[in-house]
């Protein structure tokens, strides 16, 4: 069984076809990349897999069980985390309390308890800063620990959303283009952490990302999209040399459009 | 500048930071409760009503500073639990230990019905939705004649608790403990709010809720809760107003009531329980300054006291209109730029607060 499903997945907004019969599988344990132009529909499937978008047919699985019955709310229950292209963290709070929002899930005292501050509530507190500091430490937060979003630099705060992920302990973690606008180096993080991610937490990643050389050296299958139809699917480096991904990049070759006219 | 050694985590669960701050409040704390051996009845009345607004400050600030969401009508929850409060006593024989808590509950739950409908709206349209129920209010107040006595209003009885009397009246520093007691308590409240995994779900509403919706807030649940509590503790303010005016009816608490409560937290500095109560210090005691002022000018010149209508508010608009343009973050906000000052001296820098210029996002997914 495939940890997540798309069947046959359409989204229309008014006339156009944004997602158009969409289908793959996410296995479980695997660097999922979705690539394609601006435009292709990559962000739009992530919309629909954390139900802000309903698709208009088809079906969306997760472990074997549809999610469109589901609340968006209840999408992080089920073990699935994501992060957003323009980076949507709570500007007004550190660090720490936004990675500790996502322990929202993990969150057992009610709101009579909370504001009475039960010695239960103290200890789950406890628990979910230690879930919390090892995020930090896998992805060297120490310093921007007290600090507020609103101060920090773009590098960093790609890394708060995907620790704020990381956090929710998912099964599945979404990362819509974890590596825009960030430097070389910060790139080369982003790739040595999607590998841990895999390997030592065991997390399957589906990204979203236009970095060929952060997905070729991350992902075990690419599927390349444009306008909302599904190009080619495959390795990296299959997806690459396909004609279909090249025309929808770069456009005819001369020779080709010449033999057409 | 102090460096706090950290060595668990509960350094930062607790109340206080260190030692030093643990002392520098409770002085304050003594203070307060000492503070009618050294003031007179008159004064002590004053820190009562100003205590008052600060614990409505403290119910609009969850909603607006924590939450995010525009209130204008907190001024209908001071009513709801002002009239239940009485209400409770008079019509069916409660103790006040019995229908004060019920008038918060009250309150609270008139929060979350208006909460249903209108976790929807955002910004200006929830701003005007609230206005409108303040309005509404009022009118409610007046039709219900048999209930509340229309414009006449209601009289408020001296508080019983096992036999010890609260009145403003005839015993203001007992009523003066008893409104410092709940204020104490709605601190400490607010602050397990501020610390628990429900505080950090309103600021997640605040924030963004497309990415708290993600983290699995529930967020219309969030906002209903938040607005519950908010006019829950506006509504214990209520009732302690109401028992503070001795005789209440549909004007006492009318729209003006809702702006004014809004000005002052935005005045004291949205977001934080000090801005409630630096707001409530302007609203409630500036009255008296102008008051005082005004007849120390007037004597000045030789003349009686002239009775200016609308002095207040005209001192009060410009007020808030230098602190949104020069201070935005309120008395709050410059209290802590002063007191970096003087931490890091000499190594404050001038913009060491200086806000990032972010843009509005436009809502994008809704």
């Amino acid at each position: 069984m495939s940890l997540l499903e798309l069947d046959n997945v359409t989204l229309r907004f008014g006339g156009v076809v944004a997602v158009n019969k969409v289908s793959f599988s996410v296995e479980e344990g695997e660097v999922f990349a979705l690539v394609g132009p601006n435009g292709a529909g990559k962000s739009t499937i992530f919309n629909l897999i954390s139900r802000i978008y309903d698709p208009a047919e088809g079906d969306i699985r997760f472990q074997g069980k549809s999610i469109l019955s589901r609340q968006p709310h209840e999408i992080a229950a089920l073990g699935i985390a994501r992060t957003f292209q323009n980076i949507e963290l709570f500007e007004q709070a550190t660090v720490l309390q936004n990675l500790l929002v996502g322990r929202h899930r993990h969150r057992r005292s009610n709101f009579m308890t909370e504001l009475l501050f039960t010695p239960f509530v103290r200890q789950e507190e406890r628990r979910h800063r230690e879930a919390v500091e090892k995020v930090i430490d896998f992805l060297d937060l120490q310093a921007y620990r007290e600090k507020y979003i609103a101060g920090l630099p773009y590098g960093v705060r790609k890394v708060v959303e995907m620790g704020r992920a990381l956090a929710l302990e998912p099964k599945l973690l979404l990362l819509d283009e974890p590596a825009s606008g960030l430097s070389v180096e910060e790139t080369q993080d982003v790739a040595y952490w999607v590998e841990d991610i895999k390997k030592q937490m065991g997390i399957t990643v589906l990204m979203v990302e236009h970095d060929m050389h952060l997905v070729s050296a991350v992902s075990d299958r690419v599927l390349a999209l444009a306008d909302g139809q599904m190009l080619s699917i495959g390795s990296a480096h299959e997806v690459q040399n396909d004609p279909k991904v090249i025309e929808a990049y770069i456009g005819v070759s001369d020779d080709e459009e010449r033999a057409v006219a | 500048m102090r460096t706090v050694f950290k060595t668990s985590y509960d350094a930062d669960i607790n109340y206080f930071r260190h030692g030093v701050q643990a002392t520098w409040y409770m002085l304050l704390l003594l203070l307060a409760v000492v503070l009618p051996f050294l003031m007179g009845t008159f004064a002590i009345g004053e820190m009562t009503n100003m205590l008052i607004w600060a614990i409505a400050g403290m119910g609009l600030m969850v909603l607006v500073g924590q939450t995010g969401q525009a209130s204008l009508g907190h001024a209908a929850f001071l009513a709801v639990g002002c009239y239940a409060n009485v209400l409770l006593q008079e019509k069916l024989g409660f103790p006040f230990i019995l229908s004060f808590p019920l008038a918060g509950v009250i309150a609270g739950l008139a929060g979350v019905l208006l909460a249903l409908p209108t976790t929807r709206l955002h910004g200006i349209y929830l701003a005007i939705a609230t206005l409108a129920i303040s309005i509404l209010a009022d009118d409610i107040i007046v039709l219900a004649e048999p209930l509340t006595n229309g414009v006449i209003g209601l009289f408020a009885p001296t508080i019983d608790i096992f036999g010890l009397k609260f009145d403003r009246y005839a015993n203001p520093d007992g009523f003066y403990w008893l409104v410092l007691a709940v204020a104490v308590a709605v601190v400490l409240v607010y602050r397990n709010l501020l610390r628990s995994p429900l505080g950090r779900s309103f600021a997640a509403v605040r924030d963004s809720e497309v990415s708290a919706q993600a983290m699995g807030v529930n967020v219309a649940r969030t906002k209903a809760i938040s607005f519950g509590i908010s006019t829950a503790i506006t509504g214990l303010a209520g009732a302690l107003m109401g028992h503070y005016a001795g005789i209440f009816n549909n004007e006492t608490f009318n729209v003006i009531i809702s702006i004014q409560l809004l000005l002052m937290i935005v005045i004291g500095g949205l977001g934080s329980i000090h801005g409630a109560f630096f707001g409530a210090i302007i609203v409630a005691l500036m009255p008296q300054a102008i008051a005082i002022s005004r007849d120390w000018i007037g004597g000045l010149f030789g003349g009686g006291t002239v009775a200016i209508p609308g002095l207040e508010s005209a001192i009060f608009g410009p007020i808030l209109i230098l602190f949104i343009l020069f201070e935005p973050m309120g008395i709050y906000g410059r209290w802590v730029k002063v007191r970096t000052y003087f931490e890091l001296f000499p190594f404050y820098r001038k913009d060491m607060f200086r806000r990032q210029k972010s843009y509005l996002k436009t809502e994008r997914m809704r």
